[in-house]
């Protein structure tokens, strides 16, 4: 190809791809900023202002045309823009919730903020990816930047432990990803996913082929913290910083099943994967939420509660249908808003100097009443979470149960509405203990009553947005709709519908 | 004919370091094996004509790589560990999960359930793994992802400092 | 007997399984990270052969970009195994057992 002409029409794509330029040039200057103003106060700013203004550029594509970039290496515009409002939004708000909890637990370093959009970059390269290797990549600068940041309070042993134990498994994770898409490109003989089917059908290598899917799918199973592949899970949310706990259980999550969910839609004819997701939901809703229930600290549960939630997902993929796979990505938008919600608030409440390792959800018995508004921002997020109707966790589950439903899976649905009615044992808990018991009841070494737990008005602003989106999100015509038309009219294009 | 004999030869030294560095119980003998091991696996890569991967596998895998492993194993000053004193029924299951691995990914890949041509290097394959055509294809096709993986060396050097930094502020 | 891709394709499976045992079976900090690196090696030999195979050049540029991946975690790695000796003088996994529930 012609160098020059190259270079051209990069360019032309380094207009759609503004919000991954401007993520990635913000983080450089965060970085270099840092080198001579250490930890200026300035730096979120920075962080946010760009996540602000790439968030504003994608809700303005949200209705464009559905684009190739950068010679068919990543998407653009319709889909894409949804996925990247989800990521930028949700960095967006943990960055605010960041800012005061990282200066409470003294560890405010400019390079956070970096790490966070560079994760971000990371991130959507994955969610918006088009070929095997951008995925790779995205994938890793993703969990790389998410490494760093698990292991941030590292003079804290349990940080730094849970950092090890987080990086081993997804390294080892890595090269089961690796592997499948070594596999993959060899039975294709081509890395992009929209080639992949008809690369095969030539090849005609079928074995090498389902080799490399198992493995792929084993190497996403991990990312998304699939039961049986997620035991990094807890660990790594117990020992992270809570608000960047609440900022990787859901971003990150969102990337890599966006991700997941277009390898199979391109690269795999979906009947024959539907009984090996249905499983896997299966086992991730039940254990996900048993271990749930036993859980005494707070953090924990919460690691197990997110793990159950990657199981109401992985029903909607399991039906294999536009519906399903839509359904699937608006429920990763509303379980975003809930946990970061929920994260925040716990981040508010932290008193015990270890990044909430070691608190028991007792320890917080009486805050709803001595601090309304949190209390009931919490029980908002609890009833969400069970999928309670007004709140959006209910049209979620509305969404990736009705397609499972429609596609014959009728059991499976059911198995997920009696996890979720599981699932009320342990979130009421927090609402009763929040609301319901005494303050007196805290164990002796909790700090006195209503002091120590200060609630700054970035904080309360962003918990506040996130309780109102939960109230009005299933109310907003066409919201659910707007990535459905995407797979159904690929579809139409594909001659399959 | 001496196409296989070097295949032989080097699969059986690469099998044999990987081996010798997964079971070594001192680390420095596991580092020093895996050396062994990429250089192998460098030599594989010349055999099969991809002269620039096996050039950069000897430079960054085996130096930039293994060098500050064998430096950290020496700045902890890391003495052989003590033998496993009872079998953990951990290392049982990933024993048995381990071979069953083995055995099912040589069955698949082996014995050839899909009938994959000769390996006979032909005049395009040497073309396309010149470093010409890969500079080339990195620097248009796949700018995008090259961009991005210097986003990652970033911040792991980002993270490396901040861990092992003793004072980081 | 003829040289075929599969032979390079069952060497790669067999130094990836190596690689997995090693992260399994080993607690020793610094051999599970070596064996992590293991399995991206033998990746990449599987990588080469389907790519001289095709006479494709995209595997090539895939191996480099995992060579930059392997620098990646081989420098957080270390870090992290330095971290956890300042904690706890030892690189013995099992010693670390702080979150358990």
């Amino acid at each position: 190809m012609d160098l020059s002409q190259a270079y051209d029409a990069m360019l032309g794509d380094l207009a759609g791809a503004f919000p991954l330029v401007l993520l990635a040039v913000a983080g450089l200057v965060i970085v270099v900023w840092d080198a001579f103003r250490n930890n200026d106060p300035l730096l979120p700013y920075i962080a946010g202002g760009a996540l602000a203004i790439g968030l504003v550029f994608e809700g303005s594509q949200l209705a464009s045309e559905q684009t190739t970039l950068f010679y068919g290496n990543i998407r653009a515009g319709g889909f894409a823009a949804f996925i990247n409002m989800v990521l930028l939004g949700g960095t967006l708000l943990s960055v605010v919730l960041s800012v005061p909890y990282l200066r409470q637990i003294k560890h405010a370093y400019g390079e956070v903020y970096a790490l966070m959009l560079f994760a971000t970059v990371g991130m959507m390269a994955l969610a918006t990816g088009n070929s095997l290797i951008m995925l790779f990549v995205g994938l890793e600068t993703m969990s790389v930047c998410l490494y760093i940041l698990v292991g941030l309070v590292r003079k804290d042993e349990g940080s730094i432990e849970s950092a090890f134990k987080y990086f081993v498994l997804g390294a080892f994770a890595t090269g089961f990803f690796l592997y499948g898409i070594a596999l993959l490109y060899g039975a294709t003989g081509t890395v992009y996913l929209h080639e992949m089917q008809s690369g095969f059908a030539q090849s005609g290598a079928t074995t090498m082929f389902w080799a490399g899917v198992g493995l792929l799918l084993v190497g996403f199973f991990f990312k998304v913290s699939a039961v049986p592949f997620h035991m990094w899970t807890p660990d790594a949310y117990q020992g992270a910083p809570t608000t960047l706990t609440g900022y990787m259980s859901t971003t990150s999550k969102a990337a890599a099943f966006t991700a997941l969910i277009l390898v199979l839609y391109y690269a795999l004819p979906p009947e024959r994967w539907t009984t090996v997701l249905a499983v896997v939901a299966v086992l991730t809703m039940v254990a996900g939420n048993v271990l749930a229930l036993a859980q005494d600290n707070v953090k924990r549960m919460l690691a197990y509660s997110s793990i159950a939630h990657g199981g109401y997902i992985l029903v909607g993929l399991a039906a294999g249908t536009a519906a399903g796979y839509s359904g699937a990505l608006y429920y990763l938008l509303i379980y975003s808003i809930m946990n970061i919600g929920a994260f925040g608030v716990i981040a508010l409440l932290e008193w015990d100097g270890k990044i909430g390792r070691e608190q028991t959800m007792e320890s917080l018995s009486g805050i709803g009443t001595q601090r309304p508004f949190l209390g009931l921002a919490m029980a908002v997020f609890m009833f969400s979470l069970i999928g309670f109707p007004p709140f959006g966790g209910f049209f979620g589950k509305v969404a990736v149960f009705g397609p499972a439903i429609d596609a014959g899976l009728t059991w499976l649905a059911v198995i997920g509405l009696l996890a979720s009615v599981a699932s009320a044992g342990y979130y009421l808990r927090v609402v009763y203990v929040f609301s319901f018991k005494s303050a007196d009841e805290r164990p002796a070494e909790a700090p006195a009553t209503g002091t120590g737990f200060n609630v700054p008005f970035s904080s309360l602003a962003v918990l506040s947005l996130c309780v109102v989106l939960l109230v009005v999100v299933g109310f907003i015509p066409g919201l659910r709709d707007v990535t459905t038309h995407y797979f159904i009219d690929m579809a139409v294009a594909a001659g399959t519908l | 004919m001496i196409q296989q004999v070097l295949f032989l030869f080097l699969a059986v030294v690469a099998i044999g370091s990987a081996l010798g560095a997964v079971l070594a119980r001192s680390p420095i003998n596991s580092a020093l094996w895996m050396v062994v091991n990429l250089i192998a696996v460098a030599g594989l890569y010349i055999t099969l004509n991809a002269l620039f991967i096996g050039v950069l596998q000897v430079l960054v895998y085996a130096g930039a790589i293994m060098v500050p492993i064998l430096f950290v194993i020496m700045l902890l000053n890391l003495g052989s560990m003590p033998a496993p004193s009872e079998i953990q029924w951990k290392h049982v299951v990933a024993f048995i999960l381990g071979v069953a691995l083995l055995t099912q990914l040589a069955f698949v890949l082996a014995i050839g359930l899909d009938a994959l041509p000769e390996m006979s290097v032909s005049e395009e394959a040497v073309a396309a793994s010149s470093a010409r055509e890969i500079g080339k294809m990195l620097f248009t096709r796949y700018v995008l992802p090259f961009e991005i993986i210097a986003i990652l060396l970033l911040a792991a050097t980002i993270g490396a400092v901040m861990f092992a930094k003793r004072k980081f502020a | 007997m003829e040289l075929t891709v599969n032979w390079y394709l069952a060497l790669s499976a067999i130094l990836f399984s190596i690689g997995v045992m090693g992260v399994l079976f080993r607690s020793n900090a610094i051999v599970i990270l070596l064996s992590v690196e293991l399995m991206l090696n033998a990746v990449n030999v599987s990588i080469i052969a389907l790519a001289q195979m095709m006479a494709d050049s995209t595997g090539h540029i895939l191996v480099f970009f995992v060579l930059a991946v392997a620098a990646a975690e081989a420098a957080i790695g270390l870090s992290l195994v330095i971290a956890l000796f300042r904690t706890k003088p030892t690189v013995d996994v099992n010693e670390f057992n702080l979150l358990k529930h």
